[in-house]
């Protein structure tokens, strides 16, 4: 395998954003997946979302741990700087950074092998910190790069290509984010990119570590009668909880205008992410509500996507860790060092 | 070896036996500072379990007018404040020596020895009568062993105040309790017994220019010094009180004056994975960050420091050794990690190391450290142990030079970027084997992708064999050019010596005070003491023009004189391993030992010169 370039060719008719920037200067080198990977779409909805956002591409850090998934922040934003870390553990490298610069926008990929297995642990702490970066999981229940192992995501029952069956119990990352008090829990399919456009949109505005666990097919070792993953078992069984929408700052929302029992949040940045619960009763903003729901909908069977749970506290880990609110990379180092004097002083102590 | 025929003021040696938790520390930390603030070299050495309260504990201290303050294993003076290990307690002390122990109960007749004067003061009942409440009787007994030494040893009282009236300076009810305490055993013991003993204190001026500290706190503080902002860590012993004391140095050092918020990140880790990962994460973004560990947290880091190493990632770790393999004795000192830090991950591999001997080379070498992780753009090591880091030593005063600027490496800035026509990550531009590098967020035209994989020059992924081959035989020429960039070996050569010796970290004092003796024994040897790894090109060059060299290491498997035969180019059949490995720091009498065995095995116990 080789690294590709795309050949940078710009139609005149292609949209622009408030940076007079076009959807082309958010894409990447030329995707080496297998033709219909899922991961591929989500790419396409990355792309989009941050074109979207006016995100200024060298302001986007982009990270990853080992796997099929893992490989894709080379193909979008070329034009920012991308981590492909150890396998399972972008959170810390994500973490590290973060504390370094704070005013960067994080954006991680992952998978269910990365995440649920070898990097449970570091998925789980990221939350708990609450580190500010959008965490995208693309969940296809299976070891690609290996050649088709199960992976923690799949579901019981699930035949590999081989024919085995798998009988260890699933670990959904939705309940599990829920449980360790993520406070943006969001899942989606790879092969619906209106519902996962604004999630991701609202996913990077949100103040906070935003999961969105999309179910991402695998076409070579996932896509056949008897997985839980395949597109054909995702579309039927897909039920959409939540109808969501983003709406940037500058956006005015007017009230009642084909928004009838929407619900509104506003972000820390001022913009809004607008819902509408599809299934009765069903409130994202309510985690034990929305647990229950998630488990009432794997014991039917159904896939549950939408924005599951949102809570815009806009406590994260700088606030937990009371840092400055100018970037650590950007205090001078006069201000670090202490100097001479009071190292003198501090010796008096030492006597 | 005590004897009352000779004068033994400040030179002796004192153990202190006592049960974990029950706050002997703060008395015997007490004990040290009074000796120290007499103006006499002295040394404390902490011998505790790994536990909480309960097991036995053991506070070493040696007093030593010529500045030997290396552990010694001879000790003239015992209070033995813990019937539990009397009987070993009792038989460590030197022929002629003096065993203080409470006599509230008498010692049980087996345990007496006729070649050493017992000191029998009822520390228990004295404060029983004078204290009320079982926790402050406990601790007080500590305080009045405190004056039971000061008249036996004629320590400066006023000091004692003068030092308890610092400690308790918002509680001055506790100075009078304190003092009541040092009055209790002081009284019993001039009331009792003829004092001072032969061994004693004498007031001198060798301490004005020193400080007491710690190897840990000195590395902490060097990361303040060094404008070290995020650290990422997992508790572990010994090196958990680097990041205490960061934090604590941070809080005094590192607040906004506006806003009372902290100008640094401290996280603590979910493990040593995240750690070090973290710190890649920070250093990435352009951030001084290290974390702090010990050998199973190294094991675990191995990967990413392998990652780091490829994708030319600065790191500063410290590594502050404990006894291994595997969880081994995690309160027991060792040098147990070299091949673990130079080597640390699999496939190709070297990393840069220094190698502190005390605390006041944690303090600089911790700067260092972080200029030259920034300079090669690779993990840097800074190796110390569990005696250095947690120990009290007696060190000159620390100095900060104002002229200092950090060497940030060769970071592109934004106007560099938008002056250059392409940026490629990993280009040998200069011919030095060190590429340019960029920061996130800074210019779209500094983008490039990090990456463990395969990468050729220009940061892409690659298979290519050449492109491959091209990138990490660059990276070793790299490596090596910092054998310049490291700190020298300390040298002392001795005249026309037919032997020489290498040894490092804080096997310094024991290795110098051991020399002395041997000179003193006709037998002279020169000295070196490596302090960098890559090597410098004179340490294979000093084991070439000596017929022996003897490797004064404190590990079982000579992992330095190992490392000097593939690393420096020595001959091994001109080397031969003094080894020390038991846990205890390394004394002169190993050294002494471990030397002329060797030389009487030879048949060549020789004048010493050629």
């Amino acid at each position: 395998m080789t690294y590709i370039t795309k050949p940078a060719v710009r139609h005149p008719s292609l949209e622009e954003n408030a940076l007079g920037l076009t959807c082309r200067d958010y894409e990447g080198a030329m995707s080496t997946l297998c033709a219909g990977c899922g991961h591929d779409s989500v790419t396409a909805a990355i792309t989009q979302a941050f074109f979207e956002l006016d995100i200024p591409p060298h302001r986007a850090a982009k990270l990853s741990g080992i796997g099929c998934s893992s490989k894709t922040p080379a193909y979008f934003i070329s034009e920012s700087h991308g981590f492909n870390a150890v396998h399972g553990r972008m959170p810390s490298i994500a973490t590290g950074a973060n504390a370094a610069n704070r005013d960067l926008v994080y954006i991680g990929i992952s998978g269910d092998g990365d995440s649920l297995s070898i990097g449970l642990g570091q998925l789980c702490h990221a939350i708990r910190r609450n580190v500010n970066m959008l965490y995208v999981l693309e969940n296809n229940g299976v070891y690609g790069l290996t050649k088709g192992q199960f992976s923690a995501s799949a579901d019981v029952g699930t035949l590999s290509k081989r024919g085995e069956v798998n009988r260890l119990g699933p670990i959904d990352p939705m309940s599990l984010a829920l449980t360790l008090g993520a406070t943006f829990v969001a899942r989606s399919f790879s092969g619906d990119k209106q519902q996962l456009v604004p999630i991701l949109k609202a996913g990077l505005t949100h103040r906070g570590f935003a999961i969105v666990d999309v179910i991402s097919p695998c076409v070579t070792f996932n896509d056949h009668e008897g997985s839980t993953k395949s597109y054909a078992h995702t579309r039927m069984h897909n039920y959409e909880v939540v109808q969501t929408d983003f709406v940037p700052l500058m956006t005015e929302i007017t009230a009642g205008q084909d928004r009838e029992g929407a619900t509104a949040v506003t972000m820390h940045d001022g913009s809004t992410v607008v819902f509408r619960s599809v299934a009765e009763d069903y409130d994202p903003t309510d985690r034990e509500g929305a647990l229950g729901f998630l488990h009432a909908s794997q014991v039917s069977g159904e896939v549950a996507t939408g924005l599951l749970y949102l809570e815009e506290s806009g406590e994260e880990m700088h606030s937990f860790e009371n840092t400055v609110d100018r970037p650590l990379v950007e205090v001078p180092f006069g201000d670090l060092c202490p100097g001479s004097a009071a190292l003198e002083d501090l010796q008096k102590e030492w006597r | 070896m005590a004897n009352d025929d000779i004068d033994r003021a400040n030179d002796f040696a004192l153990k202190i036996g006592t049960v974990n938790g029950t706050g002997s520390a703060s008395a015997n930390s007490m004990l040290m500072q009074a000796i120290f603030r007499m103006g006499v070299p002295v040394s404390g050495k902490n011998v505790f379990p790994s536990n909480i309260q309960g097991l036995p504990t053991w506070y070493e201290i040696r007093v030593n007018k010529d500045g030997h303050l290396a552990r010694t294993p001879d000790f003239d003076i015992m209070v033995a404040m813990n019937a539990q290990t009397y009987q070993r307690d009792i038989e460590e002390v030197a022929s002629g020596g003096y065993v203080i122990y409470d006599s509230t109960r008498s010692l049980d007749e087996d345990l007496l020895r006729d070649d050493v004067t017992f000191l029998g003061i009822p520390f228990a009942s004295l404060c029983v009568e004078n204290f009320k409440g079982a926790r402050v009787r406990i601790l007080m007994k500590n305080i009045a062993y405190v004056g039971a030494l000061a008249a036996l040893l004629e320590l400066d009282v006023d000091l004692i105040r003068e030092m308890l009236g610092e400690k308790f300076a918002a509680k001055p009810k506790l100075i009078d309790s304190n003092m009541k305490a040092i009055s209790l055993g002081y009284d019993y013991a001039r009331e009792n017994f003829e004092c001072p003993l032969p061994v004693r204190m004498a007031p001198m001026d060798a301490t004005s220019d020193s400080v007491i500290l710690t190897g840990n706190a000195a590395a902490a503080l060097g990361c303040v010094y060094a404008g070290a902002t995020v650290g990422a860590w997992y508790p572990i012993t010994p090196a958990t009180s680097i990041m205490d004391a960061f934090k604590e140095f941070c809080g005094r050092f590192r607040k906004d004056p506006e806003t009372g918020k902290n100008r640094f990140c401290v996280v603590q880790a979910e493990d040593e994975l995240a750690a070090i990962g973290m710190v890649l994460g920070a250093s990435w973004c352009g951030a001084r960050a290290f974390t702090n560990t010990s050998g199973p947290g190294l094991s675990l880091m191995s990967e990413f420091l392998g990652l780091a190493y490829y994708a030319e990632v600065p790191a500063v770790v410290f590594d502050v050794q404990r006894t291994g393999p595997s969880t081994g004795m995690p309160t027991r000192t060792q040098q147990g990690d070299l091949f673990t830090v130079v080597y640390a991950s699999h496939g190709d591999t070297k990393h840069i190391a220094l190698f502190p001997a005390d605390p006041e080379e944690c303090f600089y070498f911790s700067v260092s450290a972080f200029d030259l992780a920034e300079h090669f753009q690779t993990p840097v090591f800074v190796v110390s142990d569990l005696d250095i880091g947690m120990n009290d030593w007696m060190v000159p005063r620390l100095k900060w030079d104002e002229g200092y600027t950090p060497d940030r490496g060769k970071v592109l800035t934004e106007e560099d970027l938008e002056s250059v026509e392409e940026f490629h990550r990993y280009e040998d531009v200069d011919g030095d084997a060190i590429p340019y590098r960029t920061l996130p967020g800074v210019h779209p035209k500094g983008a490039y992708f990090t990456r463990g994989s395969g990468h050729d020059r220009y940061g892409r992924y690659t298979e290519d064999a050449e492109a491959y081959t091209d990138v990490v035989d660059r990276i070793a020429r790299k490596i090596d050019g910092a054998s310049a960039a490291v700190p020298e070996p300390e040298v002392r050569l001795a005249v026309d010596a037919r032997f020489g010796l290498v040894t490092i970290g804080a096997c310094r004092g024991a290795v110098l005070e051991a020399l002395e003796l041997l000179e003193a024994d006709g037998i002279e040897i020169s000295y070196m003491r490596v302090r960098g790894f890559p090597f410098p090109s004179g340490v294979g060059q000093f084991i070439d023009d000596h017929e022996l060299t003897f490797v004064v290491e404190q590990n079982r498997d000579g992992q330095l004189l190992k490392l000097l035969t593939v690393e420096a180019g020595a001959s091994k059949d001109k080397m031969t391993s003094v080894k020390y490995y038991g846990g205890f720091s390394l004394s002169a009498h190993h050294v002494v030992h471990g030397i002329t065995e060797t030389l009487e095995k030879a048949g060549r116990r020789p004048a010493g010169k050629a």
